[in-house]
Parts: structure tokens; C-alpha cells; sequence
């Protein structure tokens, strides 16, 4: 199969790699450069643990070709953190106890991350909303819901760009 | 098209752990020269917070802060022996191990010290903060890192500790038909309020109140989210997800999320819970274990709720629409039962 050169940014960092045809995101970012936190869930868009923000728009990464990111700004989870100090948000669920088993929970990272940056101060119905692509098996939803209003509220989210 | 308010009450007896072969589990403890210690398991973590427990057990029976204390749930060649993580039973089983191994570790250790301070051992306590002393005298003392580096370097002993916990298998009396499968019960009662709306078939869960008694809450935060998200699945085995729709016919067996149906975060309602704490005689620091039991409860009250509102009784799960709607039409009509009390 033929292979085409692309270069996109991923966390601000520059990546240039060859893809297969019809290869998708998803497979790039873990398998291609390396950086596992976005996860497989059902590699059919309906999980939404491999959500990803592509010029800061969520996007699920199964289900997008990785030819169409060419010069575009990717972030995932792997970026959140500033050295040593979490993102408002990762606080807010590792203090909220917003993961179980956590394979959610890049995804519901990445939709959050997306809905705080556009709507600093959402409602509950607009966070509800943010992550309603999003499957989580272990917490009944609620501690995410409310972590996410948490770190709306503590403020700051966007500072981390 | 009508919606009928229903509440549903169900209350459970939950059994912790089960009767195969004693249901045995084992734990391994041991220093390393630094004073720090390790929790050998091959029971698993798969998020529910079997590490964080067991920590907190392990350094409450060594008497060292819980910051010095590791977890290891590496794997079953490397581990000693566990049943595994299901039948709610890691909290009861694997804690009663850990507290076994962690008091044999915990002697070795306090010998070490007496040798070290020149004092017998039973006088000698510990005080939580990585510090052995004798009892009415806190000068007189050394540190676990000193102790348990003086156990490997001058005195050749490995501070380290085996613990299994077995409960006999019970036999059915071939006379009487009694057995004792089970040692230790967790309770719940649980009401949940629905709305049922007669021409679509559809459930609206508005509330969900709750009380369970699980023995002492041994990490409240954790015990708190297992059952927020124990609930969501029982509610979602209740009115959403199967494998065989149309049992034992295969046909439309869901074989992805898009037809395998869960309630997503805006399906789910306000659940208030009260957690009753009654140390179990024969558990961890009297903890018995949330586990499963935050699913039951919901499943018959969610049916109880449902009969309630429109009169239908559901005997297979999970409560869909269909079933609903082929009920009020078996019945001639929506029944609501009104309510008591």
C-alpha cells in the first residue's frame, strides 16, 4: 500500500511521519509516535475513549483519516499535564474520584477539555451534553459530570491553552 | 398518551465471597532494608479499589504510615495464590490475608527493634508514623527503617509475613439439607422513582434513594463511588442492556455499542445514599465489601416501580419498551397501583 508523508503538531510538537492509506488517527498518534493515551475502545465512533482534540475541536481519532490532519494542531490527554502540575481537570477527577478502571477517561478528558475552552462556566445540561459520546462503564457518570463543574469552577482551564 | 409516576422497594441480603474449595486467598508481606514494605498479591485491581484497601490495611496492622507501604497485584506466577476479584469478596478475603501476613511481618519487625533497643518485644508499640517505642517510654525508640535495616544487615532476619484466609467448605447435611455457604452478609434497600410514559413504553428515571450496610466503610470515598456507579449498572442491566434480546432466539443479538444500549449521562437521575456502617465480626477492620451488591437492589425495585406505575409485571429483563407496551395491551389498559404510604 502506498505511503504518504505528513507532518501535524501533536501538543504543540511537530511530528512528520509516513501513514498507509485510509490508516486512521487513532493508529498514528499510538502505534506511529507513540503517545498511548488516547485509547481503543470499539474502533467504531461509538465509545469515545479515543476522542481527541484536532484544532481543538473534539474529533474521534478511530474514525478519522490520518491524511486529513496535514498541518493541523493535535492535543491529547499526554499534553494536559504542565511538568509536574495537572491540569485543572485531571485535579478535578483524580480529586472527585472520576475514574474506576479509567479507560474512559482520556475521552471524557479531551470533550471536557473541549467544552471548558469554548464555555469556561458550562451548565450541568452543556457538560452532560460534552460528554454524551462518551461511554463510561464504571461511575455512573455523576463524579465526572460534577468533577467537570469542579474544574469550571476552580477556573484556570484555559491557561493551559 | 399518559405518564405514570411509580416507585418500586426492594431490600437485599448480599453474601460476601462464596463456597467453592473455602474461597481462599493469600497475602505476602515483607520489609525492604529501608523500612518501607511490600504487599504481595495476585488478587487484581480492576478499579475498584483493591489497592488502596488493602494498603490501608496492611500499614494499619504493621502500624506504619500508609505512605510506606506498597501494593504489588503484579500477576498469578509472581503472586501467591488468589480466587480473583469477583463475588465482592477482595475487601473480606484478601483483607483478612493482608491483616495475617502484615501481623507475622509486624512481630519479626518488633523483634528486631527489642533487639536493637535491648528491651523484650511485647513491651515495645508502634506509632503510626514509622517509629517503634517502648510502651510509657516514646524516648526509648528507633525507627522501622532502623529496625528492619538492622534485620538484614546485623541480625539476619527477613521481616516478612505469610497470611492466607480460608474459610472451611461447607457440606449440605444430607438430613437436614443445611449448610453454612457464607459467612458474612452486606445489606441494601433501595426505592427508586420512575415515570412510564403508556404510548411510547418508555422509563424516565427521576430518583433513587438508598441505604446499604457494608460492614465499616474501610475508604468512604471509594465505598461512595462504587456505589454511585453500581446503581447506573443496575439500572442499566435493568431497562437497557442483554446480549440474547430475544432469548433463546439469537437473532438481534447486539454485537456493538450502537445496539448494545447502556444509559448514557443523561439518562441517569439524583441518588441519594445512606451508608449504614455495622463492623462485620469476621471482617477487615470490620469491612465487608460494596461490590456487587451496589447493582441488586435495583433490578427488582426498577420492576416494582414499573408495576406500580402502569400494572405491568415484567418477568424477564431487561424492562424495554416492547415489553411495557405488550403488558398495558395484554391488561386492556394502563393499571396504575397507586401508592402507599
Amino acid at each position: 500500500m502506498a505511503k504518504k508523508p505528513i507532518q501535524f503538531h501533536l501538543n504543540g510538537s511537530e511530528k512528520a511521519i509516513f501513514v498507509e492509506e485510509g490508516q486512521n488517527l487513532l493508529d498514528v498518534i499510538r502505534r506511529g509516535v507513540g503517545d498511548l493515551t488516547p485509547k481503543y475502545g470499539c474502533g467504531q465512533g461509538t465509545c469515545g475513549t479515543c476522542t481527541v482534540l484536532i484544532d481543538g475541536k473534539p474529533h474521534l481519532s478511530c474514525l478519522t483519516l490520518a491524511e486529513t490532519i496535514e498541518g493541523r494542531q493535535v492535543s491529547t490527554t499526554g499534553g494536559l499535564q504542565r511538568g509536574a502540575e495537572l491540569h485543572p481537570l485531571q485535579k478535578a477527577f483524580m480529586e472527585g474520584f472520576a475514574a474506576q478502571c479509567g479507560y474512559c477517561t482520556p475521552g471524557m478528558l479531551m470533550a471536557a477539555k473541549a467544552l471548558l475552552d469554548k464555555n469556561p462556566n458550562p451548565s450541568r445540561d452543556e457538560v452532560v451534553e460534552a460528554i454524551s459520546g462518551n461511554i463510561c462503564r464504571c461511575t455512573g457518570y455523576e463524579p465526572i459530570i460534577n468533577a467537570i463543574l469542579e474544574a469550571a469552577k476552580a477556573g484556570g482551564a484555559r491557561r493551559y491553552g | 398518551m399518559t405518564i405514570h409516576r411509580g416507585r418500586g422497594f426492594a431490600s437485599i441480603n448480599y453474601p460476601i465471597g462464596m463456597n467453592l474449595g473455602g474461597d481462599p486467598s493469600q497475602a505476602l508481606v515483607h520489609s525492604n532494608p529501608g523500612g518501607k514494605f511490600m504487599v504481595a498479591l495476585s488478587s487484581i485491581d480492576l478499579g475498584q479499589g483493591m489497592k488502596s484497601v488493602t494498603r490501608q490495611i496492611a500499614a494499619e496492622t504493621l502500624g506504619v504510615p500508609v505512605e510506606d507501604v506498597y501494593v504489588d497485584t503484579a500477576d498469578s506466577d509472581t503472586g501467591p495464590h488468589c480466587m480473583g476479584s469477583f463475588a465482592s469478596r477482595g475487601t473480606h478475603r484478601v483483607g483478612n490475608a493482608v491483616i495475617q501476613a502484615a501481623q507475622e511481618a509486624r512481630a519479626v519487625m518488633l523483634e528486631a527493634a527489642a533487639e536493637e533497643l535491648e528491651v523484650d518485644p511485647a513491651d515495645l508499640v508502634t506509632d503510626g508514623k514509622g517509629n517503634i517505642h517502648v510502651k510509657g517510654a516514646p524516648s526509648k525508640s528507633i525507627t522501622t527503617a532502623e529496625a528492619c535495616g538492622a534485620a538484614q544487615f546485623k541480625q539476619g532476619r527477613t521481616v516478612s509475613g505469610r497470611g492466607i484466609f480460608l474459610i472451611p467448605l461447607s457440606e449440605v447435611d444430607p438430613e437436614t439439607g443445611e449448610m453454612t455457604p457464607v459467612s458474612c452478609f452486606a445489606h441494601a434497600a433501595l426505592i427508586v422513582d420512575i415515570d412510564v410514559d403508556d404510548e411510547t413504553g418508555e422509563i424516565d428515571v427521576v430518583e433513587m434513594n438508598s441505604a446499604y450496610e457494608l460492614g465499616r466503610a474501610l475508604n468512604p470515598r471509594l465505598v461512595e463511588q462504587q456505589l454511585v456507579g453500581g446503581a447506573w449498572m443496575g439500572l442499566s442491566h435493568a431497562a437497557w442492556e442483554t446480549t440474547e434480546p430475544y432469548y433463546p432466539e439469537r437473532s438481534h443479538g447486539p454485537l456493538d455499542f450502537n445496539t448494545y444500549l447502556m444509559p448514557g449521562p443523561g439518562d441517569i437521575a439524583s441518588h441519594h445514599i445512606s451508608i449504614l456502617e455495622r463492623p462485620a465480626p469476621d471482617g477487615p477492620y470490620g469491612g465487608k465489601g460494596p461490590g456487587e451488591m451496589c447493582a441488586n437492589p435495583v433490578l427488582p425495585a426498577m420492576v416494582n416501580a414499573v408495576f406500580n406505575a402502569v400494572g405491568v409485571r415484567i418477568d424477564e429483563l431487561p424492562i424495554t419498551p416492547e415489553k411495557i407496551l405488550r403488558g398495558i395491551r395484554a391488561n386492556g389498559g394502563a393499571q396504575p397501583q397507586g401508592r402507599r404510604g
